[in-house]
């Protein structure tokens, strides 16, 4: 298989999770797209690692995966904070501190 | 997955990378419409799910590209570690909890829709102008010894983004930790306030059990009393909308609970103290 099917596919998660950042309104829902957006960006690193013949690809895959989960426990939580005051997961009923 | 590993790993014979290409398409095909369902139901544990198909597949192709490594961190701290986070939150905040599908900014699906083609064009155009030549399929020296591989560029270039990343998760466990507390407004309560709590009420024991005396030795089936009559109370409140017509809905606490009773049991059971 040549890379460029992998970063094709890549490309193609990128824009699906992208769009489900935009369009859906369940904060849950929008954490978990940008997690299959930084999944898509891992795909291409693997790619090109493989194509380049260096694991650099794969050890910055790697950092990306820990900075993601840490990105997720904070996201999570800030997302509790958010539901026990306001009693709701939505995007759009987190508008206090809009003009 | 070692058949995958192998090969990935040789690569050198027909099958095994018409193999690797029938694994890539259904993998590929199975990533993308599960992310295009991951944003097109409604609900937030199927978008979970979605979301495990996806990650599960990448780890499949990371194997299949010479990163066994990767693979398994993929399957252990992504679909491991991060999605049940991501369900025990669901959990937290409401299970049912879905989508309304009403449009609350005018034009934004129609300009969501526009931004994706405008970011598909431009990446395309980026990766058409990229040279991406065909790779050497993933040699003994890259595939097999991945994981010394990996561990020597860690701890030997990236040592400082390493450490780095050590005091990112530290930072994030204590920022979670303190996002999380919650600050008690009132005292805590004492045994002693329990006791005056529970003596005030009027009730000193608990609950009768439901099912008790009754036909049924059912969760849902209400304790009969000595008289015959039903009690409420055995009923827990989360079980008392029992008419399969009836949409499931959550209970709010001081709400008068309808007890199902069926009527000709009562009179059974009282026909049967009276014999």
């Amino acid at each position: 298989m040549s890379p460029v099917h992998y970063v094709a596919l890549s490309v193609i998660l990128f824009v699906i999770g992208g769009v489900g950042v935009l369009v859906r309104r369940n904060a849950i829902v929008v954490f978990m797209c940008i997690e299959l957006m930084l999944n898509a960006c891992n795909l291409a690193f693997v790619a090109f690692a493989r194509m380049h013949q260096n694991l650099d690809g794969q050890v910055i895959a790697f950092f990306v995966m820990v900075v993601a989960a840490a990105e997720v426990v904070v996201g999570l939580a800030i997302l509790m904070a958010i539901f026990r005051a306001r009693r709701s997961a939505s995007v759009d009923d987190a508008n206090l501190l809009k003009y | 997955m070692n058949h995958v590993l192998a090969a990935a790993g040789h690569g050198g014979t027909n099958i095994d990378s018409i193999a690797v290409e029938t694994i890539f398409w259904i993998l590929a095909v199975a990533s993308v419409g599960a992310a295009l369902a991951m944003i097109l139901v409604r609900r937030a544990v199927h978008c979970a799910l979605m979301l495990a198909v996806v990650m599960l597949s990448l780890a499949t192709m990371y194997a299949m590209q010479g990163a066994p490594f990767l693979a398994f961190v993929q399957i252990i701290v992504y679909t491991g570690a991060v999605l049940m986070l991501f369900l025990f939150v669901l959990m937290l905040i409401g299970i049912s909890s879905s989508d309304s599908v009403v449009e609350t900014i005018k034009g934004q699906r129609a300009a969501t829709a526009l931004a994706a083609v405008g970011l598909l064009v431009l990446l395309v155009l980026g990766i058409g102008h990229a040279a991406i030549g065909g790779a050497p399929a993933a040699n003994s020296d890259y595939g097999v010894n991945n994981l010394s591989g990996l561990a020597t560029l860690i701890f030997t270039t990236y040592v400082f983004p390493f450490e780095v990343t050590g005091a990112l998760l530290i930072t994030a466990a204590l920022g979670a930790m303190v996002l999380a507390h919650r600050e008690r407004t009132s005292p805590k309560p004492t045994q002693r306030d329990l006791v005056a709590r529970r003596l005030a009420s009027g009730q000193l024991a608990p609950d009768p059990s439901p099912g008790v005396y009754a036909l049924h030795d059912a969760a849902d089936r209400p304790a009969l009393l000595p008289d015959g009559s039903t009690s409420e109370l055995s009923v827990s409140e989360t079980l008392s909308p029992r008419d399969p017509n009836e949409e499931p809905r959550p209970v709010r606490p001081g709400e008068a609970v309808p007890v199902t009773a069926d009527s000709d049991e009562r009179e059974a059971i009282a026909g049967r103290a009276d014999s």
